[in-house]
C-alpha cells in the first residue's frame, strides 16, 4: 500500500493541516518511506495476542465525581489570541 | 566535579547540598556563578528561555530557610527544566512556534515537587518540538550544540535529543542537574552523547500532569545529572503519587539514595544478544564487553538473554508515538491559546492554516503518520498490529527478566554526530533510539551511564534497563558501572573564550 498525493492531501485535511500543493508530493515520498518500513511489522504471527492497552498492571483510579476545582475563567482566557468577556472569538460557524 | 567553592558550578549535586547546608556557600553565591555561565554559554542555545532573576530571588528565599533550619531536599540547589514542563507564570513553549507566548497558569507537578524541596530554577532548556527528535535540530528556537567536540575537530556536534538543551547544560556546568522527558530514548539517548547520567524512570513513576504531551503511554519524566547519585537524589524528589494523573501508581517513593548504595555481589546481568547489530562501530561493542567485565570483576553474573522482537520496536514506536501525537496535539488549534494565523477564511481555514504555520515540519510528518495510522480502512493493519507487538516486546522483557535483574546494553549507536548530518532522512534519525526505546514500549526504567571515550574524545554510554519499579537495584548497577568507567571527563569551555 503507497501513500500518493491525493492521500496526503485526504490526511492533511483529517489532521487540519495546510500542506502546500508543492509539499504534497516530497511529503508522500517520506511517508512512503517510513511506511515501506514498517511493513516489517506484518512478518510477525501476532494471532491470539492481546493488543496493549497499559504498560503498567494498575487499574484506573476511581474518584467521587465531585467539583474539585473551577471559577478559573481568567486563567483560562489569558492565553487566548482572541476573547471576549470569557468568550473564545472564531470566525462565524453559522449562517 | 571538584568541590571547589571557587568553582561551584563544577560541583556535584551531592557536593552542593553539603556546601549549602554547611553553609560553605550560599545558594545566592551559587545561583550567581549559574547565571553567568549560561550568559556566557550563550552560544551553545542550551536554554530557551534564561530566569535569572526568579532564580537570584528563589535563592534568596532558600537562604533564608536554611538560616532558619528550614532545608528542604534539594534547598537553594539550581537546576534547569526542559521547556516541556508547565511553569506557572513563565513562558513554556515545547520549542515549537505553534505555542507562541504561551505563559501556564499552572505548574507541573514534577516541577512543584521540585520548588517545594527548595530547589532553583535556572531557566527552561532548548528541545525538539514537541520533544519529537533525537538531535535537538528541530527545534523552532534553532540547534541546540553539543559542549563536546571531536580531538580532531571544531565542527559543532548535536547534543542528542530530544532533551539536548538540558543535556548540554548539565555537561557544560550551567546546571547542577536538569529535568528531562523520554518518549523513545529523549534522556537517555541525550545523555550518553553528552558523557552524562539520564534515568527514565518505570512509567506512572513521575506524574506526567502539567508535562507538554507527545505520546502519552509512553512519556516519562525524569533527571539528568552529573553522576548516578546525583540522578538518585533528583528522581526521590521528582518521583510522587499523584491525583491529578491517572496513570500514576500508587506505590511509595523509596529512598533511591540508600537503596543505590551497596555491593552488586550476586546481581545477575543479562546481554541481550539482539542488541548486537550489524554495522556499529567496534568501539561501541568493545565498550559493552568491558561494562560486561567490570561489572563481573565486581561479583555479578553475567547471562545471556534473548529478546527477540527487538528489531521491530522502531517500527512498532513510529506507528503508536505518532498516532497519539496525533490525537494530542489536536488541541493545538489556534483558538483557545497558542498562536493564530491571519486572514482565515472559515473555522476550518483557521485550524488548518494555525496548524500548518505553527508546527514544524518534523511534527507535521508525525501527525500526518498518526492520523493515517488510525484513519477508517488501515487501523488494523497499522495501530492495532502495533499494540499487539508492544505486547510482545513486553513479554519479551518479561521472560528475561526471570534468568535475569538487569539488562546490560549500549546507549546509543555511535558518539555525538555533527549539525546536519542526518537531518535529510527521517529513517536514519529515527534509528538513534535503537537501544532505547524498547524500554519506553514495556514501561521499563532505564538508565545511561558515561562509559568511555571514542578514540577522537567524543563520550559514549552504557544503557541498564531495570524491573518496572526496580530503580533501586537499577541505580545500584549504575554505580557500579560509574565507579568502574571512572569517566571523569569534561568537554573544553570553548564557548565561552
Amino acid at each position: 500500500m503507497s501513500v500518493d498525493k491525493d492521500t496526503v492531501r485526504r490526511i492533511a485535511g483529517l489532521a487540519r493541516i495546510a500542506v502546500p500543493d508543492a509539499r504534497l508530493e516530497p511529503m508522500a515520498a517520506e511517508l512512503n518511506g517510513i511506511f515501506q518500513w514498517v511493513e516489517m511489522l506484518g512478518e510477525v504471527n501476532v494471532d491470539g495476542v492481546p493488543p496493549m492497552t497499559s504498560v503498567v498492571a494498575q487499574k484506573l483510579k476511581w474518584r467521587q465525581d465531585v467539583v474539585s476545582d473551577g471559577g478559573q475563567a481568567d486563567a483560562l482566557m489569558a492565553n487566548a489570541p482572541q476573547g471576549e468577556d470569557h468568550f473564545f472569538i472564531v470566525p462565524k460557524v453559522v449562517e | 566535579m571538584s568541590d571547589l567553592a571557587s568553582d561551584p558550578i563544577a560541583m556535584t549535586l551531592a557536593q552542593a547540598r553539603d556546601a549549602i547546608r554547611a553553609k560553605r556557600i550560599s545558594s545566592r553565591e551559587m545561583t550567581d556563578a549559574f547565571v553567568r555561565a549560561i550568559a556566557a554559554a550563550r552560544p551553545l542555545n542550551a536554554f530557551i528561555t534564561e530566569a535569572g532573576d526568579k532564580a537570584l530571588a528563589m535563592a534568596d528565599t532558600a537562604d533564608k530557610r536554611v538560616a532558619s533550619g528550614q532545608i528542604g531536599a534539594l534547598e537553594g540547589l539550581p537546576l534547569a527544566i526542559k521547556d516541556l514542563f508547565c511553569t506557572r507564570g513563565l513562558r513554556t513553549t515545547a520549542a515549537s512556534n505553534i505555542l507562541g507566548d504561551f505563559v501556564p497558569p499552572y505548574e507541573s507537578t514534577v516541577t512543584q515537587n521540585l520548588w517545594d524541596a527548595g530547589a532553583v530554577m535556572l531557566g527552561k532548556t532548548n528541545l525538539d518540538e514537541f520533544a519529537m527528535g533525537s538531535s535537538n535540530e528541530t527545534s523552532a528556537f534553532g540547534p541546540v550544540l553539543n559542549p563536546w567536540r571531536a580531538s580532531d575537530s571544531n565542527a559543532n556536534l548535536v547534543p542528542g535529543g530530544s532533551s539536548g538543551g538540558s543535556a548540554a547544560a548539565v555537561a557544560a556546568d550551567l546546571c547542577l542537574a536538569a529535568t528531562g522527558t523520554d518518549t523513545g530514548g529523549s534522556i537517555r539517548q541525550p545523555a550518553a552523547v553528552t558523557g552524562r547520567v539520564g534515568l527514565k524512570p518505570t512509567y506512572g513513576r513521575c506524574s506526567r500532569f502539567g508535562i507538554v504531551a507527545f505520546a502519552s503511554s509512553l512519556d516519562q519524566a525524569g533527571p539528568m545529572t552529573k553522576t548516578v547519585k546525583d540522578a538518585a537524589i533528583m528522581l526521590k524528589t521528582m518521583a510522587s503519587v499523584d491525583p491529578r494523573d491517572s496513570t500514576s501508581v500508587d506505590i511509595p517513593v523509596p529512598d533511591y539514595e540508600k537503596l543505590m548504595e551497596g555491593p552488586i555481589k550476586g546481581l545477575r546481568v543479562g546481554i541481550p544478544k539482539e542488541y548486537r547489530i550489524d554495522g556499529a562501530p567496534a568501539e561501541i561493542e568493545a565498550l559493552w564487553g568491558k561494562g560486561a567485565d567490570w561489572l563481573k570483576a565486581q561479583g555479578a553474573e553475567i547471562v545471556d538473554v534473548s529478546l527477540p522482537h527487538t528489531k521491530y520496536a522502531l517500527p512498532t514506536y513510529y506507528i503508536v508515538a505518532p498516532a497519539e501525537a496525533s490525537s494530542n496535539l489536536a488541541r493545538y488549534d489556534g483558538v483557545r491559546f497558542g498562536v493564530r494565523a491571519e486572514g482565515a477564511r472559515d473555522i476550518t481555514d483557521l485550524y488548518e492554516r494555525s496548524r500548518g504555520q505553527g508546527f514544524g515540519a518534523e511534527v507535521q510528518r508525525r501527525i500526518l503518520i498518526g492520523t493515517y495510522v488510525l484513519s477508517a480502512g488501515y487501523y488494523d493493519a497499522y495501530y492495532a498490529r502495533a499494540q499487539k507487538l508492544r505486547t510482545l516486546i513486553k513479554r519479551d522483557f518479561e521472560q528475561a527478566f526471570e534468568t535475569c535483574d538487569v539488562l546490560l546494553t549500549p546507549s546509543t549507536p555511535g558518539p555525538a554526530f555533527a549539525v546536519g548530518a542526518k537531518t535529510a532522512d527521517p529513517l536514519e534519525m529515527y534509528l538513534q533510539d535503537v537501544f532505547t526505546v524498547t524500554v519506553n514500549l514495556a514501561g521499563l526504567p532505564g538508565i545511561s551511564v558515561p562509559a568511555g571515550l571514542t578514540a577522537n574524545g567524543l563520550p559514549l554510554g552504557l544503557q541498564l534497563i531495570g524491573k518496572a519499579f526496580d530503580e533501586g537495584t537499577l541505580l545500584r548497577a549504575a554505580r557500579a558501572v560509574e565507579e568502574a568507567a571512572d569517566f571523569r571527563h569534561s568537554p573544553a569551555r570553548w564557548w565561552s573564550a
